[in-house]
This record gives structure tokens, C-alpha cells and sequence, in this order.
């Protein structure tokens, strides 16, 4: 199953209106994201946060840049699935371009699941720009 | 039972806050407790009415500083059943109290040398000992534990020789909750000459603590576990071990002469007080000490142990979770995994329903390697948890298992 777009993640988020609804759909996109070979699982993919472990694999398609990442936690990956519909298959000037500030505000996540919490998202996205603007 | 929970949670203002609307519930006493008005109280009034340096201002501001400081030690000593008061030393914590000692060990251990751990410890009383030992080319041994979490008794004696010099564990495992034969490890450690220093970390605010009669030779532990200010705690040492313990910082009230060639340390307690104290958070662990040591104890153990007794059986009746740890003797904290998710998502869940637990490797990275889990998820109870936050709490994770399946 291939992962919904930036803009149709914020219209499904926009239309539930309690946070089990919001927390079912962040669980539902952690599921459908495709698991990372668990041979992949390594200390050098590893992206350690507090609570749980992020991997990230980067591998490129032609002009495109793509992402195999995986977590432990289901929430992270759901979170990671949010992530990967940003930057996952993008070109490097894209990702570069692309305002995930922006997006996580418009996303209006609850503060359990924003980025900023320790949950190994914010450095998965610093290291995929720091890629992106070294490919460029 | 002259225990009426309902009384002491009036005293803890922040058990009134709301989280996105719910009411708290804080599991998490294992990290941190909460703080009585008491203590509060005592943090305000020194800094509105006596703050001042101690021991050496010739006003009378110093003066109360002093006293209050000095009777606060005094209140640690008699909490501790010390002999004297210039056995306690305050510190910043558990852990800094413990690299006071690792640190001495340094200078008094030699090649060959053993110190003893075990596998149920924090890495405070772990890396410590493991630098130590690695700088003064000495081997650390570590006693292992039983799949209930349970220190093997037989394989700690056999660990001990006329080479161990250091031995050193947990009065309660902060993971498991798991609580040690302190006394009786002292004993064994004691047999072949060692020095004992006890982690009372999760220790000190689940039981009575007498050190004269454990027998050991250093007993360390944090205010803000046991309802006192963060950033202030004890290093309890035998008189005739502390007095002669290598300083570890040097400067200030430690110092008795100094020349430019050479300097002379202070008597106890101070010879291991470098610099300025912390003498405001030092008052109020004394306040804490204080009321703490007021409450009745055997209903407060009573209450704890009922607490942790629901806990355990509705732990038990629950389809896919697992307790990580049930030793026959515990206290204060359950830890567990669930199939349905990783410790973390139990967190997330739990949080946004307004529970707080504590969810990771709990600083124990090696004892989560022997359960061969990444972290557990980790319920730990204080005097002013109710039944029905055990209930609550049960609850919330039928919510968890639902959402997550």
C-alpha cells in the first residue's frame, strides 16, 4: 500500500475532531509503512531516540532520493510515515525546498506527537535535509 | 490506621493539575516525586528570610543560614540512624554521591584488585565502579540476577575473594522494584574485608533505613526521590572510612591551610563539601526528611504495599502484558511490556490520557539486555497514590491495548 500525499495526510488529520480518531490514523499510517529488513537494523542506520530507535536507510532512484526508515514504536512510525510522505521520493532540490515547519504546523499534531519530542523525528528530518543539501 | 491518603494529597499542590482536561496521574515517583507545601515552603522562606553563604559570614544572616543548614544535616542523621552528624555529607545527588567514592577508590585500588556489582544495577552504580576499576587496572565483577529479577545469593558469594575491595548494590532496583537482602550482602561483602556502599536511590522513601545496623560503609541517596527539592542528596559514610577517603573536588570549606606548595584538608563533613553548598535545597530535603519521617510508617509500607499488590494482580489478569521482574520481595515500582506495543507507544497512550509513567531503559541498558527487551514500560507508586489511580491506570491500558491492535 503506498503512503498518502503531504496535502491528503492534512485533509484526513483536518476531519477527525477527537484525539483517539487522530492517534488511530497515526497508528494506521505507522502500520501500513513498509518494515525495514531487520538485517538493515544497524547501529550505522541507527538514529537513537529517548524512548524508542528510529533507522533510517538512504538509497537513491534516478534524480530522486528515496528513504527506507523503520521504528520500533508504532506512533514513531506512524510519525515517520508523515516524514516520508514529504521527503521519500523527492528530488534533493524538493526536499530542500519543502517547509516541514510549515507542514507539521498545518498537520496541528497534539503535543504528544510533535516532532520536538525526543521521539527521534526531528533528527531523522535534520539528517534527510543535511543529505538532501549535500546532494544538491 | 492513622493514614488518610485524601490528607496527604491536599498537601501536594500539584496533584490538582489537569492534563489536556483529565485530571494527573503520576506513576512516574520512581524518577521524581512530587514536593509537599512543606518543602516548597522551606525553599521560599530561606530565600525570602535567611539567604545568606554558610559557616563563615560574621552577620547574623549567616548565622540562621548556618543553623538551619547544620540542623538539616542533623535531621539526615538521626533519618539515618548515623552515628554522628559529620557522617553525612551533602551532595548533589545519588550520583554524585557515588563518584565520590568511585572517585577515592581510584587512588586506594591497585592492579588485581575486584570490585563487585550486580545485574540489576542503574548506571550510576555501574559506570562508576566499571571506570574506576578500568583506571586503576582493577576487574569489575557483576553478580548475576534470576529471571524473576532476583539477585543470585550463591553466585554474589562466590564472587567474593581476599581481592574484592568494593561492593556495591542497590537497596531496591529502580527497573524491577526488586528488593535486596541489604544486610545480609553486607555481611557476606564484609566476611573478606570489602567496603559496601549501598545505591539508596529507590531505597530511602520505601522503608526504614538504619545504617548503623546494615553494617555498610557508604549509603547514598537523592532528596528529590523522596519528596525533597531536584539537585541536592546525601553521601552517609562510616566515620573511619570518611575521614581518611582521597578528596574528590577541592576549593572552599573543604580546605583547613593552604600554602602555594601544599594544602590540608578540613575535618568531616567538610573535607568532602568543595565550594558553596546548596544550602536552600539542603534545608528543604531536611524539610522533607522531616515531614516524611512524621507520617506513620507502618501505615504508609501498609498503603505502598497495597498499592503495589493491586498493581501486580491486575498486571497479572491482563492478556498480553507482561511484568518484567517478580521478585518475591518488591516494592514501589511494576514494570512491564505489552505485545500490542513498544514501551513507548504505552507512554504516548498513556500520557494523552493523562498518566504518567516512565517509559525506556530506565539507565539500566545491561539489565534490559538480560530481559532481552528494549525498555519496559514503568507504574511507580508514592505515599499520595490512590486504588483507584491503580485502577485508572489499568483502564487506560485496556484503552492502549484497543487503539494499538
Amino acid at each position: 500500500m503506498s503512503l498518502p500525499s503531504t496535502t491528503e495526510i492534512i485533509e484526513d488529520l483536518e476531519f477527525f475532531d477527537d484525539w483517539e480518531d487522530r492517534y488511530k490514523y497515526i497508528i494506521d499510517l505507522g502500520k501500513s509503512l513498509p518494515a525495514m529488513d531487520e538485517a538493515l537494523k544497524t547501529e550505522l542506520r541507527l538514529v537513537k531516540g529517548c524512548q524508542s530507535s528510529v533507522w533510517i536507510e538512504p538509497g537513491q532512484d534516478g534524480e530522486r532520493m528515496t528513504f527506507v526508515v523503520d521504528s520500533d514504536a508504532i506512533i514513531v512510525r506512524g510519525l515517520l510515515a508523515l516524514v516520508m510522505a514529504a521527503y521519500d521520493n523527492k528530488t534533493a532540490t524538493d526536499i530542500d525546498a519543502f517547509d516541514i515547519d510549515a507542514y507539521f504546523a498545518e498537520l496541528d499534531l497534539e503535543r504528544h506527537l510533535s516532532p520536538t519530542r525526543g521521539n527521534g523525528l526531528k533528527s531523522i528530518v535534520a539528517r534527510i535535509q543535511a543529505m538532501a543539501k549535500a546532494a544538491l | 490506621m492513622s493514614f488518610d491518603v485524601t490528607a496527604i494529597r491536599k498537601e501536594f499542590p500539584i496533584l490538582d493539575r489537569k492534563i489536556d482536561g483529565k485530571p494527573l496521574i503520576y506513576l512516574d515517583n520512581a524518577a521524581t516525586t512530587q514536593k509537599p507545601q512543606c518543602v516548597i515552603d522551606a525553599i521560599v522562606d530561606y530565600y525570602t528570610q535567611c539567604n545568606a553563604n554558610v559557616h563563615r559570614g560574621a552577620h547574623q544572616l549567616a548565622d540562621e543560614a548556618t543553623r538551619r543548614f547544620e540542623n538539616a544535616r542533623d535531621i539526615i542523621a538521626q533519618f539515618l540512624n548515623a552515628k554522628a552528624r559529620h557522617e553525612v555529607i551533602w551532595t548533589s545527588g545519588t550520583t554524585e554521591s557515588i563518584n565520590i567514592v568511585a572517585h577515592g577508590l581510584t587512588k586506594l585500588l591497585k592492579a588485581g584488585d575486584e570490585v563487585v556489582v550486580t545485574a540489576m544495577e542503574h548506571h550510576a552504580n555501574l559506570v562508576t565502579w566499571q571506570q574506576a576499576c578500568l583506571q586503576a587496572g582493577a576487574s569489575l565483577h557483576v553478580a548475576p540476577i534470576s529471571d524473576l529479577g532476583e539477585l543470585d545469593l550463591d553466585a554474589f558469594d562466590a564472587l567474593l575473594n581476599e581481592n574484592t575491595k568494593m561492593v556495591a548494590f542497590p537497596h531496591v532496583s529502580n527497573a524491577l522494584g526488586s528488593v535486596n537482602p541489604i544486610k545480609r550482602l553486607t555481611q557476606k561483602a564484609k566476611e573478606v574485608g570489602a567496603w559496601v556502599l549501598v545505591d539508596g536511590a529507590q531505597g530511602a522513601a520505601h522503608g526504614d533505613i538504619d545504617v548503623q545496623d546494615i553494617g555498610c560503609d557508604f549509603y547514598a541517596f537523592s532528596a528529590h526521590k523522596i519528596y525533597g527539592p531536584m539537585g541536592v542528596g546525601i553521601l552517609w559514610g562510616r566515620e573511619d572510612v570518611l575521614a581518611d577517603w582521597p578528596v574528590w573536588q577541592t576549593g572552599g570549606e573543604m580546605i583547613s591551610r593552604v600554602s602555594y606548595t601544599e594544602s590540608s584538608w578540613n575535618v568531616l563533613p567538610y573535607r568532602l563539601e568543595a565550594g558553596t553548598p546548596n544550602v536552600g535545597d539542603a534545608i528543604a530535603m531536611g524539610a522533607a526528611i522531616k515531614w516524611y519521617s512524621e507520617l506513620d510508617q507502618a501505615a504508609v509500607q501498609a498503603h505502598e504495599k497495597a498499592l503495589m499488590l493491586s498493581a501486580t494482580e491486575q498486571a497479572m489478569a491482563f492478556d498480553g502484558l507482561r511484568i518484567i521482574g517478580n521478585a518475591n520481595h518488591k516494592v514501589g515500582a511494576i514494570s512491564f511490556v505489552m505485545d500490542s506495543g513498544h514501551p513507548a507507544d504505552i507512554g504516548f497512550l498513556l500520557d494523552r490520557q493523562g498518566i504518567a509513567i516512565r517509559t525506556g531503559d530506565h539507565c539500566a541498558q545491561p539489565l534490559m539486555d538480560r530481559f532481552q527487551v528494549p525498555g519496559t514500560a514503568r507504574a511507580s507508586f508514592a505515599v499520595y497514590n490512590t486504588l483507584e489511580e491503580v485502577d485508572a491506570l489499568f483502564e487506560a491500558l485496556h484503552k492502549v491495548k484497543t487503539m494499538l491492535a
